[in-house]
């Protein structure tokens, strides 16, 4: 395969492709660091479940929809992807083509996920979808709500039971509260299902009275909630930028950022005390930003937010954040300041975002020169084997919580 | 004590052509031949340790700005070229492996040595 560069003379041409050989520096640093011998989950890896729509179509019941899927599985796609594997630079994503995986029964998805799970050191991982991410942009709520129960029968059947590494979460249709409510009571409690995902890339205010019943319901699971972030450069506000990098850095955190907000200024923290809401993908220096906004304004305002009992940077010190994509400033004090205020020790998650182009090693966490060993533990794996109550008696026989 | 690491026959390389030599049983070595020049790098990214010379060799990409500041669009300059790094994408300078977005941060060099027909690393 030929790869595309920038001129004829420096071509690259590929005859094969391999996870484990891409990441055979990865396995040296798993080595290196002994990963092997301590659980490491990863709370925001991903499949490109696009790459098995025709699969995901089959469990389409409707059948205009379903045929319409089938003629043209475009209509289910909100984004303006193709950016991410910056013109090829990214090797892994035109390559990942021609990767060969054996036909034995387990999905190809699996195969691939156990290859670069295996050379991080990663045990466990929670998988999320790649194009679903911006599905809740489609205008069709009823197109929304019915690729996300085909895509959750998909997951269920097809993918998690292949593997009790491979974690899940149901996806809910979240323009439809009625929808959402029904995906999440069909689906919560489906082997290998972890927790409750909202795809952040929507404009529908979470504290609406309408999933009152979906956030009780999933506080009675015990589950995590999840808010896994998106760009949208077709945005209105996103539109001015010209750059794809100012569209993921900016999207990626803004979408959160909003519903963090409304989350805490509507007291959901007061009247959910036990649900462990999960930030995604946004990075971890929008925090410190966002917890100094609120906490100057709240001071000011205390009689807009009459819910709260504590400022809402405590509150967001309660909650939980996935690692990736993790700001790596060349000042590491920045960095330590932010593990700080977010209380990493026992808030923050291990995430990679693997095979996505900015995915993080374990060696991201492992290797902070500010974090001693229980706390990188914790970070890897102990936190979230905490919150998804995780059981690892298959990988750690005698593994005891630090 | 500097090894010297035999990569191969010149005449079997041409322009753009790399190729990664193992050195020692964890880590090898990118040998490039770029504008007729030899360059070898440690296939190790500064960043998060990507096999930096597995990746493409691309042109620097260069925005066009008009006399009137008016942007003019980008273009490739095929002086500067750059190791891009599969894994993430930190690009580095051909010419001395410094990351071109921080040159704070680059590549390990490594000396090339040609012999007669013979090219040769100094690890």
């Amino acid at each position: 395969m030929e790869l595309p560069t920038s001129d004829r003379y420096h071509s690259m041409s590929v005859d094969s492709f391999d996870t484990e050989k891409l990441l055979t520096n990865a396995a040296r640093q798993r080595d290196a660091r002994n990963l092997n011998d301590f659980p490491i989950f990863d709370a925001d890896a991903h499949h490109y479940e696009g790459e098995s729509i025709s699969e995901i179509i089959e469990f389409i019941d409707d059948d205009i929809l379903n045929h319409l899927a089938r003629a043209n599985p475009g209509i289910i796609s909100s984004g303006r992807g193709g950016y991410q594997p910056m013109g090829g630079r990214i090797t892994r994503y035109p390559l990942r083509k021609i990767e060969e995986t054996p036909s034995d029964g387990t999905h190809r998805d699996v195969h691939l996920s156990r290859r670069w799970m295996d050379a991080m050191g990663i045990d466990y991982i929670g998988l999320f979808p790649t194009g679903m991410l911006g599905i809740g942009l489609i205008p069709q709520v009823e197109v929304e709500v019915q690729y996300a129960r085909a895509y959750m029968r998909w997951l269920t059947e097809k993918i998690l039971p292949s593997d009790p590494r491979v974690k899940g979460y149901v996806f809910l249709p979240f323009n439809s509260p009625e929808a959402a409510y029904e995906i999440a009571t069909e689906f919560g409690d489906k082997e290998g299902i972890i927790g409750f995902l909202i795809t952040s890339p929507r404009y529908k205010p979470v504290h609406d009275n309408a999933y009152m019943k979906t956030y009780s319901y999933i506080e009675e699971t015990g589950k995590p909630l999840i808010f896994h972030s998106g760009l949208n450069w077709n945005d209105p506000l996103m539109s001015v930028t010209n750059r794809f990098i100012a569209a993921h850095a900016l999207g990626f955190t803004l979408y959160n950022v909003i519903h963090m907000s409304n989350w805490i200024c509507n007291a959901l923290n007061e009247r959910f005390p036990k649900i462990p809401v999960v930030w995604t993908e946004s990075g971890l220096a929008w925090v410190p930003w966002l917890a100094q906004r609120l906490d100057n304004d709240y001071k000011m305002r205390s009689s807009e937010i009459p819910g709260l009992k504590k400022l809402p940077s405590e509150y967001m010190g309660d909650m939980f954040y996935t690692s990736q994509p993790m700001e790596m400033p060349n000042d590491l004090s920045f960095l330590e300041s932010t593990f700080k205020m977010i209380n990493a020790e026992t808030q923050l998650l291990y995430a990679s975002d693997y095979p996505h182009w900015d995915a993080d090693m374990p060696c991201t966490i492992y290797d902070l020169p500010f974090l001693d060993e229980k706390a990188k533990r914790n970070i890897l794996g102990g936190n979230a084997i905490k919150i998804f109550d995780l059981d690892v008696s298959d990988r750690y026989p005698n593994y005891k919580a630090a | 004590m500097a090894k010297e690491i035999l990569v191969g026959k010149a005449s079997d390389f041409k322009e753009g052509d790399k190729k990664i030599v193992p050195n020692g049983k964890t880590s090898e070595i990118g040998v490039y031949l770029v504008h007729g020049k030899w360059y070898a790098y440690a296939n190790l990214c500064p960043h998060q340790g990507g096999p930096a010379c597995e990746g493409l060799l691309m042109a620097k990409v260069e925005e066009v700005i008009a006399e009137d500041k008016t942007y003019q669009g980008m273009r490739f300059n095929h002086d500067e070229m750059h190791i891009v790094c599969p894994w993430h994408g930190w690009e580095f300078d051909i010419a001395d492996g410094q990351a071109v977005a921080d040159r704070k941060w680059s590549l390990r060099k490594f000396e090339v040595e040609v012999r007669g027909e013979d090219v040769y690393v100094i690890a």
